[in-house]
């Protein structure tokens, strides 16, 4: 556990602050495992299991043949290496890309159907399955409502383990405000209309390597649609467990979002911990048409890995939103806590006049974890605004990169993009780094883009201490401001979870 | 690892036709070493990283694209004023007659060509060596055929504080000149010297330029690529300083179908300072590119990047820059500043300041901006009386001032600041 050695670390910087830091990767808390018997596809990937995923799913004949195009991609794709990231190669053939648990052969009507193995896994994760459950976490919200929010907030599941969706919660209930949720392999079943129109319309079958093996062997995932002018009467939101051994998940979720309607959704993962590293290969593709309003927030926490490096989730995700009607916007908001390897950048086309994307992250790395991570803004559209919030805390001998581009093409007359990347170092065997690429084509557009990278500043320091606070409160004040920004931007179920697993809010300790 | 067979062709038709200097035993090793880098590494292309902003095709070409030659009769040379040792280059070859007579207490000067024969020279532990220290972990394929096949340079060995600068004045006289030179600068400990730089070179001209400090010393470098517009200009600067040493370099560029300007500096000792500055004023197809790479292997060291390009009518301005901490270096302080005004809509800024930091006890900070000229402040300006276009000029100057700033040299500021403004005033006609 020593792996910031005390003597590394610098002065200032708050012990607690360390000490949480350190304890994310060494007290991983949901790398427990289920046992429960399995149904995997023989192992490795070729045309044959590629089939064999589109048949346990019972796909139409167009979506099999999807798959089997993506997976002719793939196969004449390189891995791309121009991520700050490093690890071994990955040996496609020595993966189940298929497993699902024997008692999810037949799916289960309802709920009460499911296996109570598969319902006990999410309460243990704290994840509550039962309708009318309020995420936990939150019961204070529910004895003194903000702003006058329903006293009880609801949230509707979709939990998905391993390969499959084992079940959404409060379906009917956005039935009746017309809002479609459910897993993406049901929604091929009954609603293949708006799947076959939106299905790799924001990241093509082939957009790159991992989306590429993603679009051939996706299993499931989540799939929203809000009918135009609703707001969506609760907060959605898929729970990711990997629990199979040497099994790589590969969901992918279609949000689409109609002219006038808003939409909230979150994201949580976890994994069982395990000395050999796991793949994770994801794709998020989310449509804003007219006036539409999509929050997408994530806090992942995959297994990051041990203390010295062993195991871990490679995550290499691809999300990207386009903001394709006037006025939509997106806001994406990420706390990345877990993984050995991260490699994702939510991004979003700004295609529609007036529209709006903001990024948000925060981006916490211990140990030997290495994330690569930022965003895209691509505005093609007048007047159209984008806003980056990254930060970026790096411990032991972790690797955090922020990435990003934000490009003005010709026709995005006034168009505004603000930056803001900060870093934070807590010892000196660590590394932050920025690679911002910023592409300006006309010139009614401003672009702003800042980053600093730092350990505690000596004049916020200077500031505090010489308004009576001891040294400790004062870091834990300050390193709190750092990531407030983005703390702030995520919906009450998650900030919780969030400000707990960035611990690096300190509230407590300034009384 | 062996090229691709495409680029393996172009890399050896790029090799033809150019002739290695005869040298001794040191300039051959040198030229030796540096054409297997070339080979391994290979002609850049669009889908190299660090070209993707910039279309390496006419600096690739086995013959260099013709230019039209510019004769400028309404200013007088720049530097003019001052009291210096003026060394010319014809189209990439040395005029003895028009260059003074190399004579500067504390300061050696020779020329590569001549230097070259001997077996044994300084020189050696420069030339070609900081070149190739700055190769990792970026790919400089220009600088590693300069070395290979450049025709001539100076070889500037500096003992003592120099009473004047060194002018090296670049003259383009053949449409079709395709110049390669190399220099090579070695600081002494306490020793101090300012080189001043100008003229278009060559149609195509490749350059570059060592510079080794060691401790306490110091090196100032002012350069003014001037007004010619067909030339093409790939030039480096590599530079290695000592303990408390210090490195300024300032650019000016007012034309110029293309032009890369990369500075690879590294800091080996504690407690030293490094500046490089920018400014440029591009119209049309003008393609300017500024890459600079910043590597902190030392204690309390100090950098500072200030870049600022001024835009019009479809002109591209590239900044990439990057700094590296090391782990280990800290008190590091870094500073990168890139700033593009787009005057007008076909303006063009690409950018990609980068960080990459392996120490926590730093500061390092940078930011990039882009945007149209203040319509507040040409409101204000405008509002007293002040005509658009000369607002327009004021505001622009005013912009282009940070970078200018940090010419230490109070002269050479003042130089550079006259011509700006003519040169702004000239375009309003």
């Amino acid at each position: 556990m020593d792996t910031v050695k005390q003597s590394d670390i610098r002065e200032g910087v708050d012990r607690e602050t360390v000490e949480t830091v350190q304890s994310m990767a060494g007290k991983y808390k949901h790398g427990w495992e289920t046992d429960i018997e399995m149904d995997y596809a023989p192992m490795g990937l070729n045309e044959d299991i590629v089939r064999l995923i589109s048949t346990k799913n019972n796909e139409p004949e167009w979506m099999t043949d999807w798959r089997l195009a993506a997976y002719a991609r793939w196969l004449q794709k390189q891995e791309p290496t121009w991520a700050m990231v490093e690890y071994p190669k990955i040996d496609f053939q020595s993966q189940y890309y298929y497993a699902r648990p024997k008692s999810m052969e037949h799916k289960p009507k309802s709920l009460d159907e499911v296996d109570p193995k598969l319902l006990a896994t999410y309460e243990k994760l704290g994840i509550p399955l039962k309708e009318q459950m309020i995420l936990a976490g939150v019961e204070g919200a529910e004895a003194a409502p903000a702003d006058g929010r329903e006293s009880e907030r609801k949230v509707a599941v979709d939990a998905v383990f391993d390969s499959v969706s084992v079940g959404t919660t409060f379906q009917k209930e956005l039935q009746k405000a017309g809002v479609i949720f459910c897993s993406i392999s049901e929604a091929i079943q009954n609603h293949p209309e708006l799947v076959r129109k939106y299905l790799g319309s924001v990241v093509p079958q082939s957009d790159n390597f991992y989306a590429t093996l993603n679009s051939a062997v996706f299993s499931d995932g989540s799939f929203v649609y809000v009918p135009p002018g609703v707001r969506c009467p609760m907060e959605l939101s898929t729970y990711f467990r990997i629990n199979a051994e040497n099994t790589g998940q590969f969901e992918r979720t279609l949000i689409i979002a109609d002219k006038g309607s808003y939409v909230s959704y979150l994201e949580g993962c976890t994994a069982p911990q395990r000395d050999q590293a796991q793949l994770h290969a994801a794709v998020v593709e989310i449509i804003a048409e007219e006036d539409a309003e999509v929050k997408y927030s994530t806090v992942q926490n995959w297994y990051p890995g041990d203390e010295n490096g062993k195991g871990g989730i490679y995550n290499f995700v691809t999300k990207r939103a386009d903001c394709r009607g006037d006025r939509s916007k997106v806001m994406w908001t990420q706390v990345e806590t877990g993984s050995a390897v991260t490699w994702k950048y939510p991004s979003c086309i700004l295609r529609g006049n007036d529209s709006q994307g903001e990024f948000y992250s925060i981006a916490i790395t211990n140990n030997w974890q290495q994330a690569d991570t930022g965003t895209k803004m691509i505005h093609l559209g007048r007047n159209t605004r984008s806003r980056i919030v990254s930060k970026g805390i790096s411990a032991g001998h972790a690797q955090n990169t922020y990435r990003g581009l934000v490009s003005m093409h010709p026709k995005a007359a006034n168009s505004r993009n603000y930056t803001q990347c900060d870093s934070l170092l807590i010892g000196d065997t660590c590394g932050a780094h920025t690679v911002p690429y910023i592409e300006v084509k006309n010139n009614s557009s401003r672009v702003e883009h800042e980053a600093t990278t730092s350990k505690v500043d000596d004049d916020q320091m200077f500031y505090c201490r010489s308004r009576g606070m001891d040294e400790e409160e004062a870091v834990a004040l300050i390193v709190n401001g750092f990531c407030k920004d983005v703390l702030q931007a995520l919906p009450m179920e998650f900030a919780m979870e969030a400000q707990q697993l960035v611990a690096i809010s300190l509230e407590g300790s300034v009384g | 690892m062996a090229l691709p067979q495409a680029k393996h062709d172009a890399t050896e038709a790029r090799l033809e036709g150019l002739t290695r200097l005869p040298g001794g035993a040191w300039l051959s090793a040198a030229q030796d070493a540096a054409l297997g880098r070339f080979g391994a590494m290979g002609l850049p292309g669009r889908r190299d990283e660090y070209w993707r902003f910039t279309d390496p095709a006419t600096l690739n070409a086995a013959t260099a694209p013709s230019a039209a030659l510019m004769t400028i009769t309404d200013e007088a040379p720049i530097f003019g004023d001052i009291d210096r040792v003026r060394l010319v280059f014809v189209d990439g070859v040395f005029d003895a007659a028009a260059s003074d007579d190399p004579d500067l207490a504390g300061v050696e000067i020779e020329r590569l060509a001549e230097a070259g024969k001997t077996d044994i020279h300084w020189s050696r532990d420069v030339y070609g060596v900081l070149e190739a220290r700055g190769q990792t972990p970026v790919r400089r394929p220009f600088a590693a055929l300069n070395t290979a096949f450049a025709q001539d340079g100076v070889l500037i060995r500096v003992t003592g504080k120099a009473a004047r600068p060194v002018h090296l004045v670049y003259l383009h006289e053949s449409e079709t000149s395709d110049a390669i030179l190399h220099h090579c600068i070695k600081v002494e400990q306490g020793a101090e010297l300012t080189v001043l730089e100008n003229g278009p070179g060559a149609a195509r001209f490749n350059k570059v330029m060592e510079v080794d400090i060691a401790d306490g010393g110091a090196f100032h470098h002012i350069r003014a690529q001037g007004r010619d517009h067909e030339r093409r200009a790939m030039t480096h600067v590599f530079a290695r300083l000592g303990e408390e040493s210090l490195f300024k370099s300032f650019t000016m560029t007012a034309n110029g179908v293309l032009t890369r300007n990369e500075a690879v500096i590294e800091f080996t000792g504690d407690n030293a300072s490094a500046h490089v500055a920018g400014a440029a004023m591009g119209d049309g197809d003008f393609h300017h590119d500024d890459t600079v790479f910043i590597t902190h292997d030392a204690v309390n060291c100090e950098s500072r990047q200030v870049f600022k390009k001024v835009l019009r009518n479809g002109a591209t301005g590239v900044f990439q820059g990057k700094i590296l901490v090391r782990p280990g270096a800290q008190k590091t302080d870094g500073y990168q500043m890139s700033q593009a005004l787009l005057l007008d809509e076909n303006a063009q800024f690409l950018a990609k300041p980068e960080l990459e930091i392996h120490a926590d006890d730093v500061a390092c900070s940078h930011g990039s901006t882009s945007g149209a000229i203040d319509e507040e402040a040409l409101f204000y300006l405008r509002a007293r009386g002040v005509p658009r276009a000369e607002a327009i000029d004021m505001l622009t100057l005013a912009f282009l001032a940070e970078a200018i700033q940090e010419i230490g040299d109070e002269a050479i500021r003042d130089e550079i600041h006259t011509r700006l403004e003519a040169w702004l005033m000239r375009r309003r006609g």
